[in-house]
C-alpha cells in the first residue's frame, strides 16, 4: 500500500459541539439517523460526601470524536458478501452502493458503529473521508469545519511522527481488532480503552 | 421527529421536500420551473451558476448566538450542494482566525427549507391563541397593518405602539428589524423598551461599576490564570473566531483555568478547568468570602483600591454615605455583624471552606490573572449584585487593567465601521424594561417611573399596549417566562388588540398573532452585515456581502417590501425612501460609510464579489489602561469616575435591602434557602444550548439529531427519583409542566437541574408542554433594579414518567 490516509483528533481543542457531524451531514446529505461523524461523550467520576458536603471525586468528561477508521484490516470489507467493500491505495475505505444490498453484516461487525443503513437509499453508507474533495486536493469537511481546529488528516505514518502512538480513547473498543487509522492527542483525563472507570453519555447514542 | 415524519410532514406541508427538491433540480439541471404555486428558488442559482458550473457565495448567520461567522454556499448544477466554512480565507493566523462558523450555520439548509417555515400571509380566524388562520394575500395584509395602526393611532396615540424585544433577525441594514423602527418612527414613534432578555443586569449596572468592558478578546492569550465565573463560551461564543476559539488557544498556549459553575460546561470539559461546583445564585457570597481570605492575609494592593476606587474600605467612601457602608465594612461584619468567611460562604455556596481559601490564594498568587462573568448569573432574582461584585477582586488583585488580566466583566473587541439602516428620532419618549411588556399591555396607563416599573423618558404611561410588532421574535410566548400566565393574558384581545408578527418559521409567538407576515431567510436576500455579534472577537473585524442564493420560498417576501407597502398606506411612503429608489441604494450607503473610514474599502460592486474585507489592529487591546496612567485626567465614565464599589446613585434608591449602595449577598426567592424547596427541591437553571440560539434553530432536524433536548440531573438526585439516564420525566411546579428525557449525569451539582433553554412549547392535548420549554416553569418576576428576567431562578421537582 503506498500510503494510509488518516484522521487526527485533538481531545484538547474539541467542546463536543459537533460542527463536525452537521458539516458531514450538510455535505454529504445525510438522513436523519445516519451519521457518519459522532462525537462521544465519555464521563465518570462520582460525588461524594465530605463533611456533611457533597463533593465531586474524580469527576471528569471528554469528547470523542469518530467517524470510520479506515482501518488497516477492514473488518467490514471481510464481512461483505458482496465484495461491495474495497479499500484504495491511499488506504480510504469505501462502500460501492450499486454492489451492497444492505445486507447490514458490515454495521454488525464494525465496532465503531461505522457502517450504517441509510433507509432513504435501501444500502449502507458510511464515511468516506470526503473522497471526492480528497481527489481534488482538498480536506474533508468535518476537518476543514472544526470552529476549534480539532481535526485534521494527513498519512498514519506523518500523524504519528507528528502526534504520537495514541489511538484509543475510552469507550472506543481494543485497536487491535482492525487496526484504526487514527490519532488522538488525549487530555490529561483520557483514558484508554477498555477503562471501565466511566460511562458513554450521550443520550442519542442509547 | 423522525426522518420520515419529516418527509410526511414536509411533502403535506410544502408539495416538495428540500430532498426531492434537489433531486428534482439536479434532474433538471435547474433550468426548469417546477409546475405547483410556490418557487422553490431555482431562479437566483441560474444566474450564479450554469450547469456544470460550481461557485461558493459568502452569506452570514444573522442570529442572536453571540457570534457572526462568514459562510460560504457551494452552488453547482442549480443547486446549493453544501456549506462551507469562509471560504474567502486560507490563512488561519492565531490573531486573526477565519471566522469558521459553528454547527448552527452549518446546519442553514435545513432551517430555510424546514418544514415550519411561514409560506404566505396569515391572518387568525378563531379565537387568539388557538392557532387557526387562514391564508390572505399580501394586498389584504398589508391594508389590514395599515388600517389598524391608524385606527389605534387615533384612539390611543403613538404611545400604545409597541416594538417588541426580539432578536431572530440581527440584520443592521435595510432587512430585518431596523427599517421596521424607521416606519414606525416617520409614523410617530412608538413605546420603546431598554435592556435585552440577554443582558438586563449588567447594562442596568455596569455603569456603576467600570462603565465599560474588559480587554480584547484575544488577550487572553496572555494570561496565567483564567477564572470563569459562569462563563460557558465555547457554547454561547461559538464560532471559528469568537471568545470560545480563543479560551481554547489560551488553553493551549498553557494557560490554566478555573470555572467555578454549577455545571461542569463544555468549556470547562475544553480547557480541562479545576471545577468549582457552585449552588446557583450565590456567587457574591464566594466573592466577599474571597475577599475576606484577600484583606485577612493581606493578599491585596491597598494602594491601587485606595487610588482608583469608591468606596472599598471606609476611608473611599463618598461624603454622602453612611458610617460602615463599604465593601470592607461588608466583609469584615461592620455592616450587619457577619463576617463573610469562607465558612460562611461555604454553607450558602455549598463549596468546601478550604477550597474557598485555596481559590482566593490562586487567584491572588497567579499574574496576570484575568476573570470573566457570564451573563447567566445576572439572569436571576437578584441578577444586579454579581455583575458589580467580580470587578472588586479583580481590581483588588492588581489584575484591572494589564494585559493578560482584566476588569472581571465581559471581553471587548473592535469595532465595525459599516453603515446602518438610519433610523429617525423618536417622538415617542417612553421607554419600558423590555421584560416588563405584559404589564404595558394589562395596567399600561398605570406604569410610572417609580420602583415598581422603573420606565424611563416620563413620569407616567397614558394608555396600554394596544399594537405590538413582533418582528423575528419568539419572546410573545417561548421566550418570556410563565407561558401559562402570558398565554390566558393574550388569548384575551380587548387589551392588546392587533399583534404582527414578521417571522420565517410558525413559532409559538407567531401562532398567538393576529396576522404572521412570512419574511425571507438570510438565503433569499442581498445584504450586508459585520462580524460584531456580542463584540468579543478579538481585535479584528470584517463585513460581509450576503449573496442571494436563491429566490424568496413561496410567498415571502423581503421586509423591505414589506414595509414600503405599508407606508405607501400610511402616506409616508417619500419620507420612507428618502430618494432611495431601491433596497439596494441603501447598501450602497452602508459601503459608502464604509469607504470613508477604511480608504481601501472597495467599490460596492468589488465589495459584493469579494465577499468579505477584514480589519485587524494586529495585537489586543487593555481596557482601562489610560485610567490607571492618571484617573484624574482620564476617569472612568462612573459616576464618581472611578471603580464604583459604592454607587451614591443605587444608594438614593433607598432600597438598602435589594438595591444595595453595594455589590451584596441577598438570599433569592426559588434559591438555596427558600423553604419552598421542601416541595420543589431542585434549583433549576436554563442554560444555553449550543444547537440553538435561543429559540432560533430549535426546529432543524439537523440540530436535534446532534443535541437531543434533556434536563440535566445530578446522578444522586436521579438515583432518589429511580431515573436513568435517557428515561422520559416529567418536571413540574405550581406555574407548570413539561416532559422531557433526563440527561443523568455527574456535571451538575446535586440539587440543581439544568434545562436548556430555547426548546419549542408544545403543549398536548391536555396544555402539558412534551418538548422541555423551560418557560412553563420560570415565574415573571422582574429584578429589583434592571427590571430583568430572572429566568435561571426556578424551583422544580423531577419525577419519572
Amino acid at each position: 500500500m503506498a500510503k494510509q490516509l488518516a484522521f487526527y483528533v485533538d481531545m484538547n481543542a474539541c467542546t463536543g459541539c459537533k460542527a463536525c457531524q452537521v458539516a458531514c451531514k450538510s455535505k454529504n446529505n445525510l438522513p436523519d439517523g445516519v451519521r457518519w461523524r459522532r462525537v462521544l461523550q465519555y464521563e465518570g467520576g462520582e460525588w461524594i460526601e465530605q463533611n456533611g458536603q457533597m463533593v465531586p471525586s474524580n469527576v471528569f468528561t471528554y469528547f470523542v470524536s469518530t467517524a470510520c477508521m479506515h482501518c488497516e484490516n477492514p473488518i467490514c470489507m471481510t464481512v461483505c458478501p458482496t465484495a461491495a467493500i474495497t479499500k484504495r491505495s491511499d488506504g480510504i475505505v469505501l462502500i460501492n452502493q450499486d454492489l451492497c444490498i444492505g445486507c447490514r453484516y458490515c454495521s454488525w461487525a464494525c465496532p465503531y458503529g461505522a457502517c450504517q443503513f441509510n433507509d432513504e437509499l435501501g444500502v449502507m453508507s458510511k464515511c468516506t473521508m470526503c473522497v471526492d474533495l480528497i481527489d481534488k486536493g482538498e480536506r474533508p469537511i468535518c476537518v476543514e469545519a472544526c470552529p476549534y481546529r480539532a481535526l485534521d488528516i494527513g498519512t498514519l505514518e506523518e500523524l504519528k511522527a507528528k502526534y504520537g502512538n495514541f489511538i484509543a480513547p475510552a469507550p472506543l473498543p481494543d485497536p487491535s481488532i482492525t487496526g484504526p487509522a487514527v490519532v488522538y492527542s488525549p487530555t490529561n483525563k483520557t483514558k484508554s480503552f477498555g477503562d471501565t472507570s466511566g460511562q458513554m453519555k450521550n443520550i442519542e447514542e442509547l | 421527529m423522525s426522518n420520515k415524519d419529516f418527509l410526511t410532514k414536509t411533502l403535506t406541508d410544502t408539495v416538495l421536500t428540500r430532498r426531492s427538491f434537489l433531486k428534482w433540480s439536479a434532474a433538471l439541471g435547474g433550468a426548469a420551473a417546477i409546475a405547483g404555486s410556490f418557487n422553490l428558488g431555482l431562479k437566483a442559482i441560474e444566474e450564479v451558476a450554469a450547469v456544470g458550473e460550481e461557485k461558493t457565495l459568502t452569506f452570514a448567520c444573522y442570529h442572536n448566538c453571540g457570534g457572526r461567522c462568514v459562510l460560504g454556499a457551494v452552488v453547482k448544477d442549480g443547486t446549493i450542494t453544501h456549506i462551507v466554512p469562509d471560504p474567502t480565507e486560507e490563512k488561519d493566523p492565531i490573531n486573526e482566525p477565519r471566522a469558521l462558523p459553528c454547527l448552527r450555520g452549518y446546519s442553514q439548509i435545513h432551517r430555510v427549507y424546514a418544514p415550519e417555515r411561514l409560506k404566505y400571509p396569515l391572518k387568525r380566524v378563531g379565537k387568539r391563541g388557538e392557532g387557526k388562520f387562514e391564508q390572505i394575500s399580501w394586498d389584504e395584509a398589508l391594508d389590514t397593518i395599515a388600517n389598524e395602526m391608524k385606527r389605534i393611532k387615533e384612539a390611543y396615540g403613538n404611545e400604545a405602539f409597541f416594538l417588541s424585544m426580539c432578536s431572530g433577525t440581527l440584520w443592521t441594514g435595510p432587512d430585518g428589524r431596523p427599517p421596521v423602527r424607521r416606519m414606525l418612527r416617520l409614523f410617530g414613534g412608538y413605546t420603546d423598551y431598554y435592556g435585552t432578555y440577554s443582558d438586563a443586569c449588567i447594562s442596568a449596572v455596569l455603569p456603576f461599576i467600570t462603565a465599560g468592558g474588559g480587554n480584547s478578546g484575544d488577550d487572553v492569550l496572555n494570561s496565567k490564570l483564567i477564572v470563569l465565573f459562569g462563563d460557558n463560551s465555547v457554547v454561547t461564543r461559538a464560532g471559528g473566531d469568537n471568545f470560545g476559539y480563543y479560551l481554547i488557544k489560551a488553553k493551549q498556549k498553557g494557560a490554566r483555568f478555573i470555572c467555578i459553575d454549577p455545571m461542569l460546561t463544555d468549556t470547562a470539559v475544553a480547557t480541562d478547568a479545576d471545577w468549582i461546583p457552585i449552588n446557583p445564585g450565590t456567587d457574591v457570597a464566594l466573592i466577599a468570602a474571597l475577599a475576606f481570605v484577600m484583606v485577612e492575609e493581606n493578599l491585596y494592593d491597598k494602594e491601587f483600591m485606595a487610588t482608583y476606587s469608591v468606596g472599598f474600605d471606609e476611608d473611599t467612601l463618598p461624603e454622602s454615605a453612611p458610617p460602615n457602608s463599604s465593601w470592607m465594612a461588608y466583609i469584615k461584619g461592620d455592616t450587619d455583624g457577619v463576617k463573610k468567611t469562607p465558612e460562611w460562604a461555604a454553607e450558602i455556596t455549598g463549596i468546601p471552606a478550604d477550597r474557598i481559601a485555596k481559590l482566593a490564594h490562586e487567584i491572588a498568587g497567579t499574574k496576570p490573572c484575568a476573570m470573566f462573568q457570564g451573563w447567566g448569573w445576572q439572569r436571576r432574582a437578584y441578577g444586579e449584585q454579581p455583575v458589580r461584585a467580580l470587578p472588586i477582586l479583580s481590581a483588588m488583585t492588581g489584575n484591572f487593567a494589564i494585559s493578560g488580566g482584566g476588569p472581571g466583566v465581559r471581553p471587548t473587541g473592535m469595532g465595525m465601521k459599516i453603515g446602518a439602516m438610519p433610523v429617525p428620532e423618536n417622538p415617542i419618549k417612553a421607554v419600558i424594561p423590555c421584560f416588563m411588556w405584559p404589564d404595558f399591555i394589562t395596567r399600561g396607563a398605570e406604569m410610572t417611573n417609580g420602583p415598581r416599573d422603573r420606565i424611563r423618558g416620563v413620569e407616567k404611561l397614558s394608555t396600554g399596549m394596544k399594537f405590538m410588532w413582533n418582528h423575528g421574535g419568539n419572546a410573545l410566548i417561548n421566550q418570556h417566562s410563565d407561558i401559562n400566565s402570558t398565554k390566558k393574558m393574550l388569548e384575551d384581545d380587548t387589551m392588546l388588540e392587533f399583534i404582527v408578527t414578521v417571522d420565517n418559521m410558525m413559532t409559538s409567538s407567531a401562532a398567538y398573532s393576529d396576522i404572521v407576515l412570512p419574511e425571507t431567510t438570510g438565503f433569499e436576500i442581498d445584504t450586508i452585515i459585520h462580524g460584531g455579534g456580542h463584540g468579543e472577537k478579538g481585535n479584528h473585524n470584517w463585513a460581509l456581502y450576503n449573496h442571494k442564493l436563491i429566490e424568496p420560498l413561496y410567498e415571502s417576501k423581503e421586509v423591505y417590501w414589506i414595509l414600503e407597502g405599508i407606508c405607501e398606506r400610511l402616506g409616508i411612503l417619500e419620507e420612507f425612501r428618502e430618494g432611495h429608489a431601491t433596497k439596494e441604494d441603501w447598501l450602497r450607503d452602508m459601503v459608502a460609510v464604509a469607504q470613508e473610514t477604511y480608504p481601501d474599502f472597495p467599490s460596492y460592486e468589488e465589495f459584493k464579489e469579494m465577499g468579505v474585507y477584514k480589519v485587524s489592529s494586529g495585537s489586543p487591546s487593555v481596557n482601562f489602561a489610560k485610567f490607571v496612567e492618571d484617573p484624574v485626567e482620564n476617569p472612568l465614565k462612573t459616576p464618581t469616575g472611578k471603580i464604583e464599589i459604592y454607587s451614591p446613585t443605587l444608594a438614593g434608591l433607598n432600597d438598602p435591602e435589594e438595591i444595595p449602595a453595594i455589590p451584596k449577598y441577598i438570599p433569592e426567592w426559588e434559591g438555596v434557602s427558600d423553604p419552598l424547596r421542601e416541595k420543589y427541591p431542585l434549583m433549576m437553571i436554563g442554560s444555553h444550548a449550543v444547537q440553538r440560539a435561543h429559540s432560533t434553530f430549535d426546529n432543524v432536524d439537523y440540530l436535534r439529531e446532534a443535541h437531543p433536548q434533556a434536563i440535566w440531573l445530578n446522578t444522586w438526585d436521579a438515583k432518589q427519583r429511580d431515573i436513568k439516564n435517557g428515561d422520559m420525566v416529567r418536571v413540574f411546579n405550581d406555574r407548570g409542566e413539561t416532559h422531557l428525557p433526563a440527561f443523568v449525569t455527574n456535571r451538575i451539582r446535586p440539587g440543581v437541574t439544568n434545562m436548556p433553554q430555547g426548546a419549542w412549547y408544545t403543549p398536548d392535548a391536555k396544555g402539558v408542554d412534551t418538548r422541555g420549554s423551560i418557560n412553563v416553569l420560570t415565574k415573571y418576576q422582574p429584578t429589583p433594579y434592571a427590571k430583568g428576567n430572572p429566568q435561571h431562578t426556578n424551583l422544580v421537582q423531577v419525577e419519572k414518567i
